[in-house]
């Protein structure tokens, strides 16, 4: 069922009590990690300062494919300050030069034969001070010979296109993979009959997460055990502790990867960097504590960057706009190495849920998934496993038949939308839904945008040549993976595990496999498990980001943390509390089955006098008095939850525009979200988290995008030219919810990290083609800068590749 | 060279490089980490620090510049136990995630609001315009300015009220 309320945009101010709920449970609660963040005292990876610490620094390739012929290091050995300078020659001597990626390729360390995508890792020097290590990188000389780069995705398999990973024994070509999905035959029969096709190219141009802490680490070898201990800049400490256990030999007991406060991921902290694993070689090498922090070149031109995907997009509806099929054809450009991070079976991530949020009767995608001489990566920014993708192709395309059909873009989306009764819902590609009510999400965020004025509004700003748009997006995702039977990375299933200790005094501390960036897990974790013990947040310590510290779990990427480790939580404190009750069967001296638990308490029921509260329970199970026969003392519990199925959120988001007729500036006037995630567990977070992806998706659909020339120079290397918004270009966002919550999950929560990121880039598009619809236009890729704008308003728009 | 300045009002005087920026005298040679290093371009402003009370982006400020003057930082904005309303209104209002670029934006509103007690939603966003924050999209963090706007105002009004009655007594 479907609860919908509309306190989400409750401003508080010293004067009202907003905050002080104060909930043992769920609600609106102040960040835990807060107190020491605005002091200045969180501690990120560059803060880690240790006696004796070097500096590394990496020398990346000017060039975007060239042979190495020689590399000279002599004078920068020579530096004073200088301890090592290490190549990719030095590295194949100890097998270190390549490792694998978190999608089963193999990427350089550093590079041994030949560079493969400008800045890529060439050598790299260790020095005692961060200065003196970027000045030895001058001197390193090393002699190059051009090979012409592939540059251009859609030339990647022409036969002259020269071969990039010749690395790889009988590579003849420069395919990474081909996928499909769906059913081929039956998409192609529901096209042939239908009224209306519609087919559109839309491309989805590769951008950047770039969190405002850069990527990097801290490599500490014990000279005297042998153990590394690596603070690092990851989303996922166990996984990558596995991986370097895997590389480097190192015994994985002797491997302790710490991640500290993290500034922002959204992606990009999932792969593993050679700058990582630099760091470790060196200071296995030096036997010193070595520093490893990327300038913001390095960060945008080297580390994983996002979606790049050409899609074909084909829609096929009846005239009167009930849609019955949709096919894509992609051309997906993963860069010199295949360093996504995707479930095994999942080479394209989850872009299976192309068919959105509609009711259809067959679908059918092929995906070409190419080399080019370009920057690795594919999974990153808040793109819930290329969801992303499948959902602006989806939104685009939907659009596209609204304009074909001259049908309002909301009517045409409610009339096809997936209906209550039919969830749990299998789409044509295989997806099980687990739960959604669309209709009423759609109505609330048209209700709150006050839709029908607006088009009211724009038909007389037309009327006068003003250019207004109106653009909506209704998203689905598939987040939290995932079943151990169908998902797994590098062979590691996706299952979380967490575990929990309640002290004798009623205290507890929480550990979990998951890893925060700023979603607030020391505070919503804190709630949930007070939510299921009535042991208040401010009482529970959550630990998590240290492997020798926490269970083992894949980490915090594609929206997971509440889906998975969330629900392990649950069960953990469930666990608990099931031990709880029959130890407080002895103390109150009743059956279990004549004590019933309120929140926080054992009652023995009809005599509410008699309880006890979790914390008594807590210091008897500590204690010296006996316990039920075959119960443990103490009250500890750990479990590792394999989820049934991945939840699905969804949202209804409707995006206004204004569109200078004269400079082609847009301008998003105002953009109303409504999200359902299922159980909320902390909304002040969760309306945190929507900002955030409707910040990142105004950039990409209007600023955001890494270009190169034909010779494969990155263009948008800082920050000065790749655009970022600030708050001068987004609006004050307004949210609204609705909850349905997820049936299989032991709190019915979904995950909500992505879920504005996925959604709103078609919101702004829509609106942005909407504002040109005068012109004739029915599509323009972004980023829908001025210049951009301007071409398609003169007739001229060109794909960004 | 040998640099010397007053951070937070305690005189600091190290010998560095004369290259050296600021944002890394700060965080290498006095451990004062709270000021975060994000773009070297001047784009970013999570470096964002006070000298002589105007906020200035420490990375691309040598330290050998600084000789001489104050600096703020955000180990600065607590006095004496007392949060700053600044750093109150951002955790009130949610106006931080990550927290990297929060040190730089607290001691631009800072700066704000001693200039402006009552600046409106444009002039805010105006103010912090300089700086990138990548989790929050920025709403909560103009309520989190409003807010401490709102507390200071009401404290000046109770000091004003508390001053007149000692008067009238």
């Amino acid at each position: 069922m479907t609860v919908t309320d509309d306190n989400t945009n409750a401003v508080p101010t010293p004067d009202n009590n907003l905050n002080d709920n104060k909930p043992v449970g769920y609600g609106r609660m102040l960040r835990k990690e807060d107190p020491r963040f605005v002091r200045g005292l969180g501690q990120y990876c560059d803060d880690v300062e240790l006696p004796g610490m070097l500096h590394l620094a990496i020398l990346r390739s000017p060039m975007a494919h060239a042979r190495i012929v020689n590399i000279d290091k002599s004078a920068a050995e020579a530096h004073p300050k200088v301890k090592a300078v290490i190549t990719g020659a030095d590295l194949a001597e100890q097998g270190l030069a390549w490792m694998p990626t978190l999608s089963n390729d193999v990427q350089a360390v550093l590079a041994t034969d030949k560079v493969r995508f400008q800045h890529q890792e060439v050598a790299f020097v260790v020095a005692e001070d961060r200065y003196s290590a970027r000045d030895a990188l001058e001197l390193i000389d090393v002699e190059y010979e051009y090979i012409k780069p592939v540059v251009d995705v859609r030339k990647a398999m022409d036969p002259e296109s020269a071969i990039i990973r010749d690395d790889l024994e009988g590579k003849e070509d420069n395919y990474c993979f081909k996928w499909e999905t769906g059913d081929k035959e039956a998409t192609e029969a529901v096209f042939a009959n239908a009224d209306v096709t519609v087919k559109e190219e839309v491309v989805y141009p590769r951008v950047h997460p770039a969190p405002m802490e850069t990527c990097g680490c801290v490599a500490d070898v014990d000279r005297v055990s042998g153990k590394l201990t690596l603070w690092s800049t990851t989303q996922a400490p166990h996984a990558h502790r596995t991986v370097y256990a895997l590389v480097s030999g190192l015994p994985e007991h002797k491997i302790r990867v710490i991640a500290p406060d993290i500034g922002g991921g959204f992606g990009n902290k999932v792969p593993i960097y050679p700058g990582y694993v630099c760091a470790i070689v060196a200071s296995l090498v030096i036997g010193k504590p070595v520093k490893w922090m990327e300038d913001r070149t390095e960060n945008l031109v080297s580390t994983g960057f996002a979606r790049d995907y050409v899609m074909q997009g084909e829609i096929a509806a009846t005239k009167d706009g009930k849609i019955q099929a949709i096919r894509t054809h992609v051309l997906a450009d993963h860069g010199a190495f295949n360093g996504t991070a995707a479930p095994l079976k999942y080479p394209a991530g989850f872009f299976g849920v192309f068919t959105g949020s509609y009711d259809i009767d067959a679908a059918y995608c092929d995906m070409d998934a190419v080399y080019t001489n370009k920057a690795p990566g594919g999974v990153a920014y808040a793109c819930s496993f290329r969801i992303t993708e499948a959902v602006y192709l989806v939104e685009r395309i939907v659009d596209c038949l609204a304009y074909e059909l001259d049908m309002d873009p909301a009517e045409l989306r409610l009339k096809n939308f997936i209906q209550p009764e039919q969830f749990p819902y299998e789409s044509k590609t295989g997806w099980v839904y687990d739960s959604g009510d669309y209709e009423p999400a759609m109505r609330k965020a048209m209700d709150m945008i006050g839709y029908d004025d607006l088009r009211a509004e724009q038909a007389e700003k037309r009327a006068k040549g003003e250019l207004m748009g109106i653009g909506i997006s209704f998203f689905t995702e598939a987040v939290g993976a995932g079943p151990r039977k169908d998902m797994d990375i590098l062979g590691l299933g996706m299952a979380d595990g967490c575990e929990l200790r309640i002290h004798p005094t009623g205290k507890a501390v929480v550990r979990l496999s998951v890893k925060t960036q700023g979603q607030g897990h020391e505070t919503t974790f804190a709630q949930i498990i007070a939510e299921e013990l009535g042991i208040a947040p401010d009482d529970i310590d959550v630990v998590h980001g240290d492997t020798d510290n926490t269970p083992f779990g894949l980490g915090t990427y594609g929206s997971r943390s509440t889906p998975v480790s969330g629900a392990a939580a649950a069960l953990v404190a469930r666990k608990i509390r099931e031990k709880a009750h029959i130890i407080s069967s002895g103390m109150l001296e009743a059956s279990v089955a004549d004590i019933e638990w309120v929140k926080g308490s054992f009652q023995v029921k009809g005599d509410p006098e008699k309880s006890v509260t979790i914390q008594d329970v807590a210091m008897r199970a500590h204690g010296a008095g006996d316990l039920p026969q075959g119960i443990e003392g103490g009250l500890d519990a750990s479990v590792c939850y394999n989820p049934d199925n991945l939840t699905y959120p969804f949202g209804a988001y409707i995006c206004v525009v204004d569109v200078d007729p004269g400079t082609a500036e847009v301008k998003v006037r105002r953009f109303v979200a409504v999200d359902d995630c299922g159980t909320q567990i902390n909304p002040m977070i969760i309306e945190g988290q929507v900002h955030g992806g409707l910040t990142d998706g105004v950039g990409m659909a209007l600023m955001e995008m890494i270009s190169f020339d034909e010779e494969g120079n990155c263009l948008n290397s800082t920050l000065m030219d790749y655009l970022i918004p600030t708050a001068m270009e987004v609006p004050d966002w307004e949210t609204g919810h609705t909850v349905t919550p997820s049936p299989h999950h032991p709190i019915g929560a979904k995950g909500i990290g992505e879920s504005a990121t996925v959604g709103s880039p078609p919101a702004v598009v829509n609106a942005v083609v909407d504002a040109l619809k005068p012109y004739g236009i029915r599509h323009a890729d972004m980023p829908l800068t001025p210049s951009r704008v301007w071409e398609a308003m003169q007739g001229n728009h060109t794909p960004p590749i | 060279m040998q640099v010397t300045m007053t951070i937070n009002g305690e005189e600091v005087s190290r010998e560095v490089e004369p290259r050296t920026l600021l944002v890394h005298f700060l965080r290498d040679h006095v451990g004062l980490t709270g000021t975060h290093w994000g773009c070297d371009t001047s784009n970013c402003g999570t470096c964002v620090v006070w000298i002589d009370e105007e906020p200035v982006k420490s990375c691309t400020h040598l330290a050998a510049m600084a000789g001489g003057h104050a600096v703020r930082t955000v180990e600065g904005l607590e006095v004496d136990g007392e949060l700053d309303p600044v750093q109150e209104g951002f955790i009130q209002c949610h106006g931080l995630q990550c927290g990297f670029c929060t040190p730089g934006m607290m001691m631009t509103a800072r700066a704000l609001l001693d200039r402006n007690p009552d600046p409106d939603e444009a002039t805010i966003r105006e103010a912090i315009s300089g700086q990138i924050c990548r989790c929050t999209g920025y709403s909560t963090i103009i309520r989190s300015i409003q807010w401490a706007a709102s507390k200071e105002r009401e404290t000046a009004v109770e000091l004003a009220g508390a001053s007149n009655e000692g008067a009238s007594a």
